[in-house]
């Protein structure tokens, strides 16, 4: 392992050329965020801008804080003790961290996807019709059945599963149990789906239906993806963010971030020297 | 290279095979405690055989033996408890594992676990001088309406079923809590954040968290229930000692292991001890298989986790 550089003194935070940001409203404006688990800050002044209807993706280091920023994003650090956020979460210009947030509210529309996949020990059926169920979406049994099987669909997961629904979920392979979580999720209908690596414990043909769908679901959601695989960052992402020990170093369009970036400390981790 | 390797084989070989040795040991005990029950009541099961079960007669200087009244008190009384105590028990486990702020936490489990290392004993006589008589109170401040109704009926004594329910109760919840607790601890924070993902509410991602922790509650229920069933000092000071069959609340009762500690001593002729250690030998084995399901109950969670940790380390590993 060759030795961390401290960054540059200043850190310049690059934002998205304008051109982008015409085409693409703005979904999630970050300003000035900095997060606490305790005594340990783990974010540092962050600020950005994510597109709606583009694929984010979140890369660094293991440790650097790209999870933990995902969750500030639909507030899923508020069940975790001692912790605290500072600065402003903007989801279509509202803050979410103001006082008076209906955060059951935010997190319905703002989805997530988590790295191990966590189905409920129930069947496939009831995994994705849970969160129609509580968030009352479905009037009666036959919407409820057509949104479970849409979502199933959207998720690419409908054919594998369409013959055995009301089977157990944990009798799905890991790559299934992923999809199923993304369907899940899918079901309620969110407007910005937030995955934390959801590709990393499955295997090269699992992860590439991953992606796929990913890329098939943009059309409809504003994704932010965390990803350790810097292929596939590349191959699925509009917009890269690079973080660092709790610091956004640089943030751009993927490719520019990988032919050309701006700082030292990015180049060194996307060309695979450090890390 | 090769010496540590077999050295550490063989210290592993020590620790499995001690290990073993106690674990059969136990095993061995357990069958010696039941053969020998049964030994030490063959006459009784000789003499009445399932009769000893079906009647209700207890008279030593008869020689006449019925058990069914104090399998009646057994059974109504610790029901009873489970019916009161469960409710509370889950409350405080989840308050304690899912709501209170995290410095409450540890006072509250000491509390809980202090509660549990109490005496039985000591219990019996807090049940003598405080509870019995705010049983008392009440039962005599029952309504005439009430009055009616098979569970009210019978003078206000204070000692009988009520009271007996309500220390077993107060007995088992801080037990069936700790073990509901632990059980909730070991349901993977990713099933709540789960829930939270999709828009559920505290409340909605506690009962998530119920649902996949359902196998070890009925555990944690069960094995207070099995607690309830042997529980002998306090129930024996409070419940009236008076073998009845009745749905009454109010009428003292006895109980199978009252009855063992009440007679054992003072048991004359050869019959009257084989009938009580029949008793004995059947509470053992009736607390024996509930306890044995409870726990399975509680492992199969344990071990849920467990491959699941497992199942992700290897996968990581193979990465
Ligand atoms: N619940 C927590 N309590 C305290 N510290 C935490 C907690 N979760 C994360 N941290 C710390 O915050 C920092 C950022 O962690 P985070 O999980 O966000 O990193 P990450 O970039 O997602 O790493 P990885 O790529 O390994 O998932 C780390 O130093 C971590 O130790
Ligand atoms: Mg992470």
């Amino acid at each position: 392992m060759s030795p961390v550089q401290t960054p540059p003194p200043s850190l310049k935070i690059s934002t998205v050329p304008r051109d982008a940001r015409a085409e693409h409203p703005v979904g999630i404006e970050v300003e000035h965020l900095n997060f606490y688990y305790g005594e340990k800050r783990a974010l540092e002044d962050i600020s950005l801008r994510i597109q709606s209807h583009l694929v984010t993706a979140f890369i660094g280091p293991s440790g650097c804080g790209k999870s933990t920023f995902l969750r500030t994003l639909n507030r899923m650090n508020d069940i975790i003790a001692g912790s605290r956020a500072e600065g402003k979460v903007l989801i279509e210009g509202r803050d979410v961290y103001a006082p008076g947030t209906d955060v059951v509210a935010l997190r319905r529309r703002v989805g997530m996807v988590f790295q191990k996949s966590n189905p409920f020990p129930k069947s496939i059926f009831e995994n994705v019709a849970y969160g129609l169920r509580i968030n009352g979406l479905a009037g009666s049994r036959s919407e409820l059945h057509a949104r479970v099987e849409e979502s199933l669909q959207s998720a690419a997961i409908w054919d594998e599963v369409k013959d055995r629904l009301h089977d157990s979920a944990l009798a799905l392979s890991g790559g299934q149990q992923q999809r199923l979580c993304i369907a899940r999720a899918l079901a309620i209908r969110p407007e910005i789906l937030l995955m934390d690596e959801p590709a990393s414990a499955l295997d090269p043909i699992a992860t590439q239906r991953i992606e796929e769908l990913i890329y098939q679901l943009k059309a409809q959601y504003t994704i932010v993806i965390v990803t350790h695989n810097m292929q596939q960052a590349a191959r699925v992402s509009d917009h890269t963010a690079f973080f660092w020990l709790g610091r956004l170093v640089e943030y751009g369009p993927t490719d520019r971030i990988f032919t050309n970036p701006a700082e030292k400390l990015t180049e060194d981790y996307v060309t695979g020297r450090f890390g | 290279m090769a010496l540590p390797f077999v050295k550490g084989r063989s210290d592993e070989l020590i620790f499995r095979g001690g290990t073993g040795v106690f674990a059969v040991v136990l095993i061995a005990l357990v069958a010696a405690i039941g053969v020998e029950l049964y030994r030490q009541s063959l006459l009784s099961i000789r003499e009445f055989g399932w009769q000893f079960w079906l009647t209700d007669t207890w008279d030593p200087v008869a020689g006449q033996f019925g058990a069914r009244p104090f399998i009646w008190g057994t059974l109504y009384s610790s029901i009873l408890a489970l019916i009161i105590a469960t409710p509370i028990a889950l409350g405080i486990a989840i308050y304690i594992s899912e709501l209170a702020p995290v410095r409450l936490r540890r006072p509250l489990v000491f509390l809980t676990e202090l509660l549990a290392a109490i005496p039985s004993i000591v219990y019996g006589l807090w049940g003598i001088f405080v509870l019995v008589p705010i049983v008392r109170q009440f039962e005599i401040a029952t309504p005439e309406w009430l009055k009616g109704v098979p569970l009210f009926t019978g003078p206000p004594l204070g000692v009988g079923m009520l009271a007996a329910a309500l220390i077993l109760s107060i007995m088992v919840i801080p037990f069936t809590s700790s073990v509901a607790r632990e059980v909730l601890k070991a349901v993977p924070q990713a099933q709540r954040e789960g829930a939270y993902a999709l828009g559920a509410t505290p409340w909605e991602a506690i009962r998530m968290a119920l649902f996949y922790a359902r196998t070890g509650i009925i555990g944690a229920v069960m094995l207070g229930f099995g607690r309830a069933l042997g529980e002998t000092m306090a129930v024996t000071m409070v419940i009236g000692n008076n073998p009845q069959i009745t749905w009454s609340l109010y009428a003292p009762q006895y109980t199978m292991s009252a009855v063992l500690a009440n007679e054992f001593a003072e048991a004359a002729g050869d019959l009257y001890l084989h009938a009580l250690v029949e008793m004995g030998l059947v509470l053992f084995v009736i607390t024996l298989i509930i306890n044995v399901i409870s726990r399975s109950f509680i492992w199969s969670m344990a071990r849920q986790k467990q491959s699941r940790l497992v199942k992700t380390a290897a996968i990581k590993a193979a990465a």
